[in-house]
């Protein structure tokens, strides 16, 4: 393992949180009642928290003197490291809460590992973040049941959000040789080993909600070499905005 | 999904171990449970409490205002029920 393996990783965790924290908060204004709007910031906040703890030791691991923030904003699509199934567009509600739901059961899973991390900063951070995602795991598997045994509409919209979205759950399972690197010093998490809990815990949900498990089918990957869908560059746009305009703005 | 849909439940928080749970206000939901986690994220996202209840508004009996007056009035002029008439012994700090 080197600092690049580190600075990647790091990099890697912010990226999720940044990015998904973003989609959520598309929402804002727009949810399909008020206590939702409330909700889904609420988690949307909590991520972007968790991309700051994580961008900024990121940076400090880096040794360039950038910030959180540099690296949030002044950073182009190829060189995030994001999951691709993280940047793809809300759409609706059902799509959204799908996202959330195979997601935040995967990062439950990869946090309770992450907390025994020898990197004490990182294993610090995940103590954090998962008892906020442990929260987000909840909020959407209740969602799930919500929608997938819900009205006929409401399962459709949902069942399709699966179609849609499971071609990138393999990413979540893959690991970059760098972090394999760094699975064995004990830094990282082996994120191969949690696809047949996840897979398990998916399962039942599907089963409750009355929802079909999409078949196994080719994945879409690329977050390691910054190959993401077209979708990044216009989170990227809108996210961007600001400090690309006017460089260094504060308020 | 039409909000109109949607129940409205009351809204208890207990602020902290010890005291009662106060009614803070309301939320709509399709279920308790839903209510359960309407409630967290939109009365407790400043450390308000460690226990909340809900319950659907329509299960609240409320009394009628035009009974006030029969309800309320005559307590007003019974002041010896206030414990103001007894005199707390000097050694006693919490009454």
């Amino acid at each position: 393992m080197s600092n690049k393996d580190l600075y990647e990783y790091a990099l890697s965790l912010g990226d999720n949180a940044l990015i998904l924290g973003q989609r959520l908060a598309e929402w804002c204004g727009h949810s399909p009642a008020l206590e939702l709007d409330i909700a889904v910031t609420n988690l949307s906040l909590d991520l972007i928290g968790e991309a700051q703890l994580y961008l900024d030791y990121a940076a400090e691991v880096e040794g360039e003197g950038k910030s959180a923030d540099d690296l949030a904003y002044l950073r182009d699509c190829l060189k995030f490291r994001n999951y691709l199934l993280l940047e793809q567009p809300n759409k609706n509600w059902g799509r959204t809460t799908v996202r959330l739901f195979l997601y935040s059961t995967f990062m439950a899973l990869y946090l309770e590992q992450l907390q025994n991390s020898k990197d004490e900063q990182l294993s610090a951070i995940a103590g954090k973040a998962i008892k906020e995602v442990l929260y987000h795991k909840r909020f959407s598997s209740e969602w799930m049941l919500r929608l997938g045994d819900g009205t006929d509409e409401s399962k459709a919209y949902v069942q399709k959000g699966l179609e849609d979205m499971w071609r990138f759950t393999g990413e979540l399972f893959a690991m970059s040789d760098g972090e394999k690197r760094l699975c064995e010093a004990g830094i990282a998490v082996d994120a191969a080993s949690l696809e047949a809990p996840w897979n398990a815990e998916i399962d039942a949900i599907l089963v409750e909600a009355g929802l079909i498990k999409p078949p196994s089918q080719a994945m879409i990957m690329g977050r390691f070499k910054g190959h993401h869908s077209e979708h990044l560059g216009h989170i990227l746009s809108e996210m961007q905005f600001l400090q690309r305009a006017y460089p260094g703005a504060k308020w | 999904m039409s909000k109109g849909n949607w129940d409205l439940f009351e809204i208890f928080i207990r602020s902290k171990n010890g005291l009662s749970h106060k009614h803070v206000g309301s939320v709509h939901a399709t279920d308790a449970e839903m209510a359960i986690e309407n409630a967290r994220d939109l009365y407790t996202r400043r450390m308000e409490g460690v226990s909340l209840w809900v319950v659907p508004s329509k299960s609240i009996v409320a009394s009628d205002p035009g009974d006030m007056e029969h309800l309320f009035e005559p307590a007003r002029d019974k002041v010896y029920r206030h414990p103001t008439f007894y005199k707390v012994p000097d050694n006693i700090e919490n009454m």
